[in-house]
């Protein structure tokens, strides 16, 4: 009896202990839900609030400068070589640039993009870049409102006090392999699109180069729709990197019912089209750009600059920084200005 | 209504579990007992309700007819009767009327003096679905968590539900879930082509026993689990089946919120390689 009851406690201790295993892997109730569609539907977001806090304490913009005074005499008057941001008057500069360089190059100060013996120099790559990333900003914020819409974005929604922000990428030679044995560009755990064994790399077909995501087929039988599985792993892969990127399930922007319907999809599917050409846009056109003037260490593997996806602005929150609106205390960065504007004007994009 | 030659053995006094005699008689070849008359009654009642639910929708079409459940807004309380509420009495029913039936099984159980194998493994089935409708909805704090009550609509639940965390083939429980279906119609293929075929000999020979079916599975692949034993096998992949179909469900929400390929990072985290 007494071996019995041993045999029983020990049996006993063991499946307790594999059920604490497997908990411990797991979160825990309560959390939070929200209704995104007809009752029953299933289009909820499910939200750990204890997760969330933490998320969004993370997410916490810095204070804005004190703002100044728009009278007195222009950057573009008093300083040499400003080429984009010369019609802020001088307080208003000297504040933007002090910001800039809170959000970007905290620890390295000016003289992360300035020769500070003369800063009106472009010698430093950085300051030329940083130009680029200037107009683009402003871009954003005039022309691409159904994206941003009025909150917009400032240096600091991706830079978040970095130099480089943290969420960037480059084309993936994907990992080391035997000669011959080549992953057929899938198969790894990858954190480019949320641990899943789908394809490593989609950004580069389609966040850089504009290939056609959707691919269900139009008819009810399989007929004349050239899209293949593989290819729906692509965009599959793709989407992952979406719903990691702002912390969503599928049904943010899809009901699963009908992915390509748009009359059954939420709104926020819209945001997310616009979104694409976006980055897309921002990809060949502004960093692009950059190519030429970037140091190895700013380039990926195959030497392609460090690119913007999703994440880079998002950093796993559905709205960057949870919606808080910095760009209402830097008006700036709202509209093309200076060259950019110019180039604009004249027909350029 | 004659009886089969073998079923008055069958027609037994007692077992039953509440009731005494009341219920204990048999109307035709059925059984009626005291679970009897409730399965009957919350049957009936629910059934009614979706078709009156159905008379109050927007179709008569089969495919689409949607008795869903209330806004997340009621939580855990009532609903009106046409945004949820009619939902909430017809699970009611629903349950009433399955646990019924597994009590029914019970009492006739009894009866023969078997075990209670088919009411226990009946309960795995309301098991999932008291899971899908009342333990999650419980633990995600609201009855609108439940699966709507129609052909097409609950389809759509599921599907959107599974893309809440992105790839629901990663959810281990639903892993297990899916290896216990397909292992479950493996066996049943296997054993009931065995059956079928030493039951119908080639003309001019014997119908087959045991000896050759042990011997076939033997030669075939290397082992043969015995006559009992592949009934025993037989009901422990169909209910593992649907248990851990339960557990992939339940554990999506209240005990994981993000997606579920994430959730494997416990494995590239273990301290050999990482």
């Amino acid at each position: 009896m007494i071996n019995d009851d041993n045999r029983r406690f020990r049996s006993l201790t063991v499946a307790l202990l594999l059920l604490g295993l497997i908990l411990a892997g797991c979160e825990h109730p309560p959390v939070d839900t929200v209704q995104r569609g007809y009752r029953g539907l299933g289009m909820e977001a499910v939200v750990n609030p204890r997760i969330l806090a933490d998320k969004v304490a993370a997410n916490i913009p810095p204070d804005p400068l004190p703002a100044v005074s728009s009278a007195g005499p222009k950057a573009a008057e008093v300083y040499q070589n400003v080429q984009i941001l010369g019609d802020l008057s001088v307080a208003e500069f000297t504040r933007l640039m002090a910001s800039i360089t809170a959000w970007v190059s905290p620890e390295q100060g000016c003289a992360y993009c300035h020769d500070q013996a003369n800063f009106a120099d472009d010698s430093l790559y950085t300051k030329r870049v940083a130009r680029v990333m200037i107009a683009m900003t402003q871009r954003t914020n005039e022309d691409w409102q159904a994206h941003v819409g009025d909150t917009g974005v400032t240096c600091y929604t991706c830079h978040r006090g970095l130099p480089v922000p943290a969420e960037v990428w480059a084309t993936d030679p994907g990992p080391r392999h035997v000669k011959g044995l080549a992953p057929a560009q899938q198969n790894i755990a990858s954190a480019a699109v949320a641990y899943a064994s789908l394809p490593y790399d989609p950004l580069t077909p389609l966040l850089y180069d504009d290939n056609e995501i959707r691919v269900i087929s139009e008819s009810a039988l399989p007929q004349g729709s050239r899209k293949s599985i593989k290819q729906t792993e692509w965009t599959y892969s793709l989407m992952m990197h979406f719903s990691d990127s702002l912390g969503v399930g599928c049904t943010h922007c899809h009901n699963s019912r009908s992915f390509f319907a748009w009359d059954q999809s939420p709104p926020e599917r819209t945001k997310a089209w616009h979104a694409i050409r976006q980055v897309r846009e921002i990809n060949k056109v502004f960093i692009d750009s950059t190519a030429d003037i970037l140091p190895a260490s700013r380039k990926g593997p195959l030497g392609d600059p460090l690119k913007v996806s999703c994440k880079t602005c998002h950093q796993g929150a559905y709205r960057p920084l949870y919606g808080a609106n910095m760009l209402k205390d830097y008006p700036s960065l709202a509209k093309l200005s200076g060259k950019a504007r110019a180039a604009k004007d004249a027909g350029g994009n | 209504m004659s009886m089969l030659s073998f079923e008055r053995k069958y027609r037994v006094r007692g077992g039953t579990l509440v009731g005494g005699d009341l219920f204990d008689f048999w109307v035709g070849p059925f059984y009626v007992g005291f679970f009897g008359v409730t399965a009957i009654f919350f049957a009936l009642l629910g059934t009614l309700l979706i078709i009156y639910g159905a008379a109050i929708g927007p179709t008569w079409n089969l495919w689409q007819i949607n008795i869903a459940p209330p806004d997340l807004k009621y939580g855990l309380g009532l609903a009106p009767l046409k945004e949820g509420g009619l939902w909430q009495i017809i699970t009611i029913c629903a349950i009433g009327a399955f646990v019924s039936w597994a009590l029914r099984q019970v009492e006739i159980a009894r009866k023969l003096g078997m075990g209670l194998h088919i009411p226990f493994a009946f309960s795995f089935a309301i098991l999932a679905y008291v899971t899908l409708v009342v333990v999650r909805p419980l633990l995600l704090g609201a009855w609108g968590h439940g699966f709507p009550y129609g052909i097409i609509s609950h389809l759509d639940w599921v599907s959107n539900v599974g893309y809440q965390f992105l790839h629901f083939h990663y959810n281990p429980a639903h892993m297990l879930a899916v290896t216990f279906f397909f292992t479950t119609t493996l066996a049943l293929s296997m054993h009931g082509s065995l059956i079928l075929a030493v039951t119908n000999p080639g003309r001019g020979e014997e119908v087959k026993g045991g000896e050759h079916e042990n011997t076939f599975f033997r030669d075939d692949i290397g082992y043969s689990i015995g006559a009992l034993g592949i009934h025993r096998l037989g009901l422990f992949l169909a209910l593992s089946a649907g248990f851990w179909s339960a557990v992939c469900i339940v554990i999506s929400g209240p005990f994981w919120t993000r997606g579920w390929p994430e959730w494997w990072n416990w494995w590239l985290q273990l301290p050999i390689w990482s």
